[in-house]
């Protein structure tokens, strides 16, 4: 539909714009996440390596999450087997809890909800972290002593978590194992023997390679992300001070999660 | 007479519609103290975060030591840069790390030096600055005049050869002012860094500055030494520098 000035009229060239733009504008983003982890990734390495910096997020990211990662495998772990107990039970299969239990936690489980544990507790005060120091011009600060930015604030954070998440990772599947053992075996009195012949029996080298080829990527993805957030906290349309790095915490968070659910397909489906 | 070591040329920045600087030219020379004035909010510490190239101009050109910016390698960038030192007007201090780690942080990462002779320059310069017994303490923990003095402390311990001061004695009792604008002028005397200050404190900067630019309305309306300004006929100028009793 055209005027007498054969020009399309400009309302119903207005969505076309805007989708435009939020193309253009998304494009950009994933150019700048791009960019920030090509730089993260490379200043673990630059000279001198960050040792201290590195074990001090080891501790941050790593230590400080092993009570919240025992607790929740072992609880998830006990569920599981209760689940899986009396949906077993129907077939008269109930020998087969372990191999069942430990399949899913260490193909899927584990590395999903310890990341999601880890987002929880670091990402999200990482990106609350970086981003208070953004609006505080501490990150402009480092700029003008030619201190770089990503290097001593990014870096160290991504190779810590790399270190830390397929450990945090074993921990969770140990201790799923475990609760679901309490659970099936102790509370239920599914055979010990059978239990744990299965739970040998049905893991191989590949599941246990998958789940920390997973756990890796899980890594990179939170340790990006919410450091990402934080560190462009100044440069958001929706808020600004506080406010902003509310939002930033936030975004981080949800992304994260929703970047890890995405990601666990797509790692399954190659390695199935 | 000294040689402009920074050159702004026709200088443009704009925030959406707020156009904050509508071409800007003036010069900053070697060795010297120059200080910006102006009314606040007029743009005088974007201006000073484009010379270090915290913010980036729309249009113009700003030449250091003769050569544009925009046409230097990032190595040159790189390179330029390290001469120089910011004194945030907030401070800028991390808030994480104490006194101590605050001044100490850029030859931490920057150089190669020693703990003990980071300690020896770290030590050195808080003793200058009366800082001695607040080393442990962190940044929420002292005084806004405090961290004043902690941000002066954490500029100078480079021995950069120029150092950009945002309102450094904003909030300082008349007595600490003096202090910090007498040590500004003792140090620049003493190492010859070029010097450029962004501040309020009239007439306070006109003793210790060589060169002064008044910023008004997105431009450099005066630009001359502090007596030059002092006989100005400019009302604008008059009613900035006596404070409206004129």
């Amino acid at each position: 539909m055209k005027n007498q000035n054969n020009e399309v009229p400009v309302f119903f060239l207005t969505p076309i714009i805007k989708l435009g733009n939020s193309g253009i504008e998304f494009l950009n983003e994933l150019g700048r996440i791009g960019i920030f982890m090509y730089h993260s990734f490379v200043h673990i390495f630059s000279l001198p390596v960050q040792i201290p910096k590195i074990i001090e997020q080891i501790y941050f990211i790593g230590r400080k999450s092993v009570f919240i990662i025992c607790l929740t495998g072992f609880f998830t772990g006990m569920v599981l087997g209760l689940q899986a107990y009396y949906a077993l039970v129907q077939f008269g299969a109930v020998g087969m809890l372990g191999s069942g239990v430990a399949n899913t936690l260490i193909r899927e489980m584990g590395p999903v909800l310890s990341a999601f544990m880890v987002i929880a507790r670091g990402g999200s005060a990482i990106a609350a972290e970086i981003g208070i120091m953004r609006i505080s011009e501490q990150i402009d600060a480092l700029e003008t002593m030619e201190i770089d930015p990503i290097r001593f604030l990014v870096s160290p954070k991504l190779a810590a978590s790399i270190i830390c998440f397929p450990i945090l990772t074993t921990i969770f599947d140990f201790m799923g194992i475990f609760g679901a053992y309490i659970s099936g075996v102790k509370l239920l009195g599914v055979n010990a023997g059978i239990f744990l012949f299965r739970v040998h029996e049905s893991i191989d080298m590949l599941d246990i390679t998958g789940g920390y080829i997973k756990s890796v990527v899980f890594a990179v993805i939170v340790s990006v992300i919410c450091c990402y957030q934080g560190y462009y906290t100044h440069i958001r349309k929706d808020g600004f001070g506080a406010k902003g790095v509310s939002n930033s915490t936030t975004s981080a968070v949800v992304q994260s999660c929703i970047i890890i659910l995405i990601a666990d397909y797509v790692i399954t489906s190659f390695l199935m | 007479m000294a040689k402009p070591f920074i050159r702004f040329e026709n200088v443009y920045k704009s925030f959406g519609d707020n156009h904050v600087m509508k071409g800007v030219s003036f010069s900053i020379f070697e060795g010297e103290v120059s200080t910006i004035i102006g009314k606040s909010g007029v743009g005088k510490s974007v201006l000073l975060k484009h010379i270090i190239d915290l913010m980036q101009n729309d249009s113009g050109t700003i030449y250091y030591d003769g050569k544009p910016f925009s046409d230097m390698t990032t190595q040159d960038r790189k390179k330029m840069k390290r001469k120089f030192s910011y004194m945030f007007q907030g401070t800028a201090l991390f808030d994480s790390m104490s006194i101590y780690d605050n001044i100490a942080l850029p030859l931490r990462e920057t150089t190669r030096f020693s703990r003990n002779k980071i300690k020896e320059l770290v030590d050195e310069k808080m003793d200058q600055l009366e800082l001695f017994e607040h080393s442990d303490s962190y940044p929420s923990q002292i005084s806004g005049g405090m961290k004043k003095r902690v941000a002066l402390a954490r500029a100078l311990i480079t021995n950069p050869e120029v150092v950009l001061f945002d309102e450094p004695t904003t909030g300082l009792d008349p007595i600490r002012r003096n202090a910090v604008h007498n040590m500004i002028s003792e140090y620049q005397k003493k190492f010859g860094f070029t010097c450029i200050i962004v501040s309020h404190e009239i007439p306070d900067v006109f003793y210790i500055s060589q060169r002064i630019a008044m910023l008004d309305e997105g431009k450099i309306v005066f630009e001359g030494t502090p007596s030059d300004i002092q006989q100005q006929d400019n009302p604008a100028i008059n009613n900035f520098i006596s404070g409206g009793a004129s």
